[in-house]
């Protein structure tokens, strides 16, 4: 008899198939609620995703064409017809050369956070800054640059893109840095061991063991940064064909045609407006496909 | 003698340590007696915390010198002087001096790198790299400057039979090292560490994790290894330390009573058949007969 046993509710002194048998008691009734309750919740997300995109592909669909991806948008709102390549264009390049700015300088960014600041006063005062700026509207960036950059060099692309990369910059700096808490001090301890510089483990062993999760981090800030509406309506401008120089003239991007057409009470308009929100989901759908593709090809083997 | 035993690195001049002491002996005319490690009077504080005191050793050329004791008397601490490693630690600091060759290890102008390159290590758990089989092997000889492949696929093998891997792995050097067993991945991690052909190598309780069988591979494999570097193995396990050392120094702690902190102290360090059979010391008996930690 072991004094520390805890003590069974036996129902005879031989063992019966009913010993063993679950018992309803309240903890399993608790039990069983809650897996309901994850089921609901489950459901509950997929309700109004599903909803989204239900709408936004079958509003959508009928109206994308080769011609609406190519086509000028058209100058009279009140037209039927194809036209959106322009924003496309416009999304394309403000997003890109954004990502470009704001990805090496956040990977960057969050490698001196985590590997050189080693708890110092500045290292923590960049992290607060950036948990900070991650709050920040998407507006008050997008007027942040439009005092600073839009009034001496009027509406441009690349003022939407030195705005979006503004925002991309604390989410891709603080989802990197915490990526980067990830990989095992033993990895580094190992590398450093064999000889290797700081600089070299960090390249060759901690940014590689990090990678998806590095890229899951930027595409989120790209795929939010791509949608942005507001800094891009009073920074970038508008216009109707495409403009491929980012420096000279207003230019325009998906976002900002979704939200004029839509406002518009023509059916052409609203149309097109379902359209360019379907391609800017397609868009950030084929961004992350080809970027989980490259990591698949360069991430570390598990 | 031993001295002409040691392999030709292939790595050549890349991996000479600067040698700063000027009148310090040329590896291959050192005697067999001169010591491969002397450290005087070390201490390594972490912080203002005294981990260790003044610990004065001579580790000799290809031999297993063990060091052993119970948890927390820093045992693990000292080596990782050895190759610098506390200089990861931003609060470590080292008191007294510690030469390699006469070279004193903490120099100011010795690199910590250029030290870990002549000095491997194998860490308590198996720690691959999660890159493939031959990637593990071939980091070290990346991180010293070799480039050609054929040269990578040599080294890969070489250090591979000398961990007694290669004849489970060479169909499968492309998978990755994470689908290796603890004892495989430990042997691994051994493999990797001789690819860089280090004069030392340090052990940090490699065998921890491993069941008997993987342990006794490990075993043989230092006895084979012990004819071409000089091994310093760290072991919580008794046996290990009687059944593969040939020199034993025994750690224990004393506790302070005033700031009720605990310092490790070198108590004794002698052949490990004196240190089992006939210590001096009350202590490492009591420690070895198992009435004490």
């Amino acid at each position: 008899m072991a004094a520390m046993s805890i003590p069974l509710i036996r129902t005879s002194d031989e063992l019966t198939l009913e010993d063993l048998t679950a018992k309803r008691t309240r903890r399993s009734l608790v039990s069983s609620l809650m897996t309901v309750l994850m089921g609901l919740s489950v459901v509950a997300v997929t309700i109004p995703l599903g909803a989204v995109l239900y709408t936004v592909v079958s509003k959508g669909a009928s109206v994308l064409s080769a011609d609406f991806v190519t086509k000028d948008i058209p100058i009279v709102t009140r037209q039927v017809g194809p036209g959106m390549g322009p924003a496309i264009v416009g999304t394309l390049l403000i997003t890109l050369v954004a990502a470009f700015m704001a990805v090496p300088v956040g990977i960057l960014g969050a490698v001196y956070l985590n590997e050189y600041s080693a708890g110092g006063r500045f290292g923590k005062l960049v992290r607060f800054m950036a948990t900070v700026m991650t709050g920040v509207p998407s507006v008050v960036m997008g007027l942040f640059v439009y005092i600073t950059y839009t009034l001496r060099y009027k509406q441009n692309a690349f003022g939407g893109s030195l705005a979006l990369s503004f925002l991309m910059l604390p989410i891709i700096i603080r989802s990197t840095e915490e990526m980067l808490k990830l990989v095992p001090s033993n990895l580094r301890e190992a590398s450093a061991a064999m000889g290797s510089r700081k600089s070299r483990t960090i390249l060759t062993v901690v940014l590689p063991a990090a990678l998806p999760g590095v890229v899951s981090g930027c595409l989120l800030a790209v795929a939010r940064a791509a949608g942005e509406t507001a800094p891009i309506l009073f920074v970038v401008g508008a216009t109707n064909t495409v403009n491929a120089n980012m420096f000279n003239g207003v230019n325009t991007a998906l976002s900002a045609q979704i939200f004029t057409n839509a406002q518009q009470p023509f059916v052409g308009a609203q149309q097109r407006a379902w359209g360019a929100a379907l391609t800017l989901l397609t868009l950030a759908f084929a961004i992350t496909l080809v970027a989980r593709l490259i990591t698949a090809r360069f991430a570390l083997k598990r | 003698m031993d001295a002409e035993l040691r392999p030709d690195t292939p790595l050549g001049d890349r991996t000479e340590i600067r040698r700063t002491v000027a009148t310090s002996p040329s590896v291959d005319a050192a005697p067999t007696s001169d010591p491969v490690f002397r450290a005087e009077r070390l201490s390594v504080l972490y912080g203002k915390y005294r981990a260790v005191k003044q610990c004065d050793l001579e580790i000799h050329r290809n031999e297993i010198t063990a060091f052993i004791g119970p948890s927390g008397c820093g045992k693990t601490t000292v080596l990782r002087c050895f190759n610098r490693m506390n200089d990861l630690i931003p609060t470590a600091r080292v008191e007294g001096t510690l030469t390699y060759q006469g070279v004193d290890l903490y120099d100011p102008q010795v690199s910590a790198v250029e030290v870990r390159r002549r000095i491997g290590m194998v860490f308590q758990k198996p720690n691959p790299f999660p890159k493939s089989i031959y990637d593990n092997i071939a980091f070290g000889p990346r991180v010293n400057g070799i480039k050609k492949k054929t040269q990578f696929d040599d080294i890969v093998e070489q250090s591979l039979r000398g961990a007694a891997l290669w004849d489970e792995v060479k169909d499968r050097l492309k998978t990755s090292a994470l689908g290796l067993s603890g004892g495989q991945q430990q042997r691994l991690c051994i493999a990797r560490t001789i690819a860089v052909e280090p004069e030392v190598i340090l052990m940090d309780e490699p065998c921890s994790a491993l069941d008997p069988i993987a342990t006794a591979r490990i075993e043989d494999l230092m006895q084979e290894l012990k004819n071409r570097f000089t091994i310093i193995i760290v072991t919580h396990n008794m046996q290990q330390a009687a059944r593969v050392s040939d020199r034993t120094a025994f750690f224990s702690v004393e506790i302070n009573p005033q700031s009720d902190t605990r310092t490790g102290i070198l108590v004794e360090y002698d052949r490990t058949d004196k240190i089992f059979s006939n210590p001096t010391d009350e202590r490492t008996e009591n420690y070895v007969t198992g009435r004490f930690g």
